[in-house]
């Protein structure tokens, strides 16, 4: 008398993916702390990776088994829009920590309001955003900024455009036209490409000519947490994306049933309305 | 009301207790998987996640009890006794961080894992391979912070709360281990949380509506929802500390124009919600167990869940009372006072139903009974010395002083933890199929509770008083008030010995408990046949002809 929910018997993948991430975090640990195991952490990497790539196909599998129903569907449903959901809170730290940054730290250190207190420590310290010169002359900050009117916007030109082309493939595969569907995912994920090779190519030159590094003071510390973890989930959703064109390839998906390629897309766009705020809040104001 | 299953074989292993012994008598008659140590490792099962996830909480509880120990060792006496202040202070930190990401937080995912299920009618968790890797993110987590013991430089010594740039500059390698084993406990949440989110709302058997939810899943929804929402900030600032002390940035320095400060704000976004996530799910816990032995339906059944909801929501604009002497603009410590004192509406709004509930009821006194009363009382308590610092200049006096010591364990040790051990004794019936020995269950109860206040209230004197937290020497006047607290403590760590030997006896065997084990007890999972057999629910129950019993 089993229902129609699927309760997957056992599995593997849960119990060694665990195993894997602590190999992956301890190697990365040993790394930072000893300086050496880099080969535990690479070990630990490929671990996790395989674990996902095996647990990934075993969803698939059962997906085209038939094994899932309408309910498993909103079940991962939820999931995924709350999975989402912590990752925009991940990024409103971030976002905080900018915000409070300019508004009251700076302001503070330079003698702003009743903490006026720490212009005993820099009293010549100015309060200036981007920060050009941190408080501490032992620390040096970047001696010219990124403009966001080049590069910035070029890579806002590529993610709003691949959000547009990744809404017209999904159109087009809930219209059963698989063709299109995988033309336009493939655009966007050329635009996906495009948009890591540029900022690949403004961290060259923040480091190499304007001196914007991590330990440049704040302004390079903000920069480079948002826009280093925006990079880092646009390569997770480009990945994701290139998964669900291999799946398009070989046939998967219908017209009704591609919540995998929703997922994905509902991703990217997540990663897209973030580089808004980036590129409004890091690089233009 | 009651879907009708066929009787099943007890399973031995099915219970929250002792993993050791359960796995000998492992009874493989309904079972085709894997056997042994592999079962647990490969299970997808609710009950089992869920006993998995209570015995490891319950090691846990151990092992931050003896730390927790070493530390009333120390304070025994005046003067240095028996360990070095830096080992003292690695003891404080490992204490509270083992004590809150360990053992409380797994023990409520736990019995959310076992109940939720059984009390919306659902086969299992939405995600149930999702639900196991949850788990085993934990060991991982645990094991890791627990081997920065035996590193170089020694465990983190700078308290629960890790503040910059005492742990940054000044904190030991071991650091980045912590840091990470953080990160993994708390994807660990987040996904639990994720899980648990997605069971409430498309798990539930036809016909059942939201309102119509047992307290103790709507609080662990809300619960689920402040987990999803802090834990990413948590994950952040101390993805922040990492990068400060590997990377050369300066988020927390202020030479680099970094702050301080902003660790405490990053830090207490996330901390404040995160004392609610403790509480919540007891207050659902008590919210079952009062109405059962009151033989009452719960007051105010609607009015809590929207308490709950409130208090939720009022939780993400109180952090800053953590922070009132660090130095903020006047206008800050205002509004926080006001919306900290804010929460002590809904939060009186609970107790005012749990009492008016027991009004008139016919009461009787078994050991659930007994620690949800005490948990009323007690967290009341623990309320009011809240409210005392909630006060923004008597906070000046207290702040970092025994008095805070005070009031949070009052909220969670015969809060949060007595709900817990409440919820244990009376689910224990439908987990084993047997009822937990009385007797030993009511010196369990009375040994905790005297030994718990012995330990915990003379704090609230040696803090008035002005005695500092986290030192391991104190003035002398100090020294009967300590000498009390580390009496009571050891009493109360001896006393959970009691707990061990219940659960260990329930399992074995004890009185047969039939499927509805409390006479006043009324929500789905007593429908079910005590022990519960493996899988429930497959065929979920048709509840729209249930009329609801709560209004
Ligand atoms: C009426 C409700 C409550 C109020 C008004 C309140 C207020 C406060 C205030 C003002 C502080 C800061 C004291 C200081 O550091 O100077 C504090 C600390 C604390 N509270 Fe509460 N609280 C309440 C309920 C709770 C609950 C329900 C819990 C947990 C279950 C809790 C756990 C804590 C903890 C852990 C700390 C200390 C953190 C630390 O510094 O290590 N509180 N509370
Ligand atoms: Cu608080």
């Amino acid at each position: 008398m089993s229902g129609s929910y699927y309760v997957p018997e056992t599995s593997k993948w849960p119990a060694l993916g665990s195993a894997a991430v602590g190999v992956m975090m301890i190697g990365l640990g040993v790394v930072l702390v000893h300086g050496v195991g880099s080969l535990i952490m690479a070990l630990g990497t490929v671990a996790v990776l395989a674990v996902m790539w095996f647990w990934f196909r075993d969803v698939v599998i059962e997906s085209r088994q038939g094994l899932y129903d309408a309910q498993m569907d909103r079940s991962f449903r939820w999931g995924m829009g709350w999975f989402i959901f912590s990752e925009i809170m991940f990024f409103a730290a971030f976002f905080g920590t900018l915000y409070y940054v300019r508004t009251f730290a700076l302001p503070w250190l330079d003698g702003e309001g009743a903490k006026g207190i720490a212009t005993l420590l820099w009293p010549d310290f100015t309060a200036s955003w981007p920060l050009m010169n941190p408080p501490d002359s032992s620390i040096s900050g970047p001696h010219d900024i990124v403009s966001p009117w080049q590069l910035p916007l070029v890579n806002t030109l590529f993610l709003v455009t691949s959000s547009i082309t990744l809404t017209v493939s999904h159109e087009a595969l809930k219209e059963g036209l698989r063709a299109t569907a995988r033309n336009w995912l493939i655009v966007t994920l050329v635009l996906g490409a495009c948009f890591l090779i540029v900022q690949g190519v403004e961290y060259y030159e923040a480091y190499t000519h304007y001196g914007i590094t991590l330990d440049a003071g704040i302004y390079g510390s903000t920069f480079f947490l948002l826009t280093g973890f925006h990079g880092f989930h646009v390569t997770i959703g480009v990945v994701t994306l290139a998964v669900m064109l291999a799946r398009i390839l070989k046939g998967h998906f219908s017209r009704d049933d591609h919540f995998a390629f929703e997922a994905g897309a509902w991703y990217w766009h997540f990663v897209d309305v973030v580089w808004i705020g980036l590129f409004l809040f890091v690089y233009v104001f | 009301m009651a879907p009708k299953l066929p009787p099943q074989h007890p399973l031995e292993h099915s219970t929250a207790t002792t993993a050791g012994q359960a796995h000998e008598h492992d009874d493989h008659h309904h079972y085709g998987g894997p056997g042994g140590i592999k079962r647990w490792l490969l299970t997808t099962n609710h009950k089992e996640i869920g006993s998995l996830y209570l015995i490891f909480s319950l090691s846990m509880f151990f092992i931050g009890g003896i730390f927790a120990l070493v530390v009333r060792a120390e304070l025994f006496q005046p003067g240095l006794q028996l360990v070095q202040p830096e080992f003292f202070n690695q003891m404080t930190t490992m204490h509270g961080l083992i004590m809150v990401f360990g053992a409380v937080m797994p023990a409520f995912v736990g019995l959310a894992n076992w109940m939720i299920p059984l009390q919306v009618g659902a086969p299992d968790m939405a995600l149930p391979r999702l639900n196991n890797f949850s788990f085993w993110l934990l060991p991982v987590a645990f094991g890791l912070l627990l081997s920065t013991l035996f590193m170089p430089g020694g465990a983190p010594n700078f308290g629960w709360t890790f503040y910059a740039p005492l742990s940054t500059d000044y904190g030991p390698p071991s650091t980045t281990f912590f840091i990470f084993s953080l990160h993994i406990a708390g994807i660990s949440s987040i996904l639990g949380a994720i899980n648990i989110i997605a069971t409430i709302l498309n798990m539930r058997a036809p016909g059942m509506r939201m309102m119509d939810m047992p307290l103790f899943v709507w609080t662990w929804l809300i619960t689920a929802f402040l987990l999803i929402a802090v834990m990413p900030v948590l994950a952040g600032v101390i993805t922040m500390m990492l990068m400060d002390i590997n990377f050369g940035t300066s988020f927390f320095d202020a030479g680099g124009g970094g702050d301080p400060v902003l660790f405490q704000h990053l830090f207490w976004f996330f901390g404040h919600p995160e004392v609610y996530i403790m509480i919540l799910p007891a207050f659902g816990i008590v919210s079952a167990i009062v109405p059962t032995f009151a033989r009452k339906p719960l007051f105010g059944y609607a009015s809590m869940v929207y308490a709950t909801a409130s208090i939720a929501i009022l939780s993400f604009l109180v952090w800053v009372h953590h922070m009132f002497v660090v130095g903020l603009p006047l206008a800050a410590e205002l509004f926080f006072m006001y919306t900290t004192m804010l929460i002590a509406v809904p939060t009186g709004v609970k107790v005012f139903n749990w009492v008016t509930t027991l009004f008139r009821g016919s009461i009787t006194f078994e050991t659930p009974m007994l620690f949800s009363l005490a948990f009323i009382v007690m967290f009341t308590i623990g309320g009011f010395s809240g409210l005392m610092l909630a006060i923004v200049p008597a906070d000046f006096q207290y702040h970092d002083t025994y008095f805070v010591v005070a009031h949070f364990h009052y909220v969670l040790v015969p809060g949060a933890i007595f709900a817990i051990i409440a919820g244990v004794y009376y689910w224990l019936p439908k987990w084993t199929g047997h009822y937990p020995d009385e007797r030993l269950g009511r010196w369990h109860f009375w040994l905790s509770v005297i030994g718990v206040n012995l330990t915990f209230f003379p704090m609230h004197f040696s803090g008035l008083a002005g005695m500092p937290r986290r030192i391991p020497d104190y003035a002398l006047q100090f020294a009967d008030f300590n000498m009390v607290s580390s009496l009571g403590g050891f009493l109360f760590g001896a006393s959970q010995l009691l707990f061990v030997a219940v659960l260990i006896k329930c399992v074995r065997g004890g009185e047969k408990a039939p499927a509805k084990a409390w006479e006043g007890a009324e929500d789905l999972e007593w429908s079910v046949p005590s022990p519960a057999p493996l899988h429930t629910f497959e065929t979920p129950p048709d509840m729209t002809s249930q009329a609801p019993q709560r209004h």
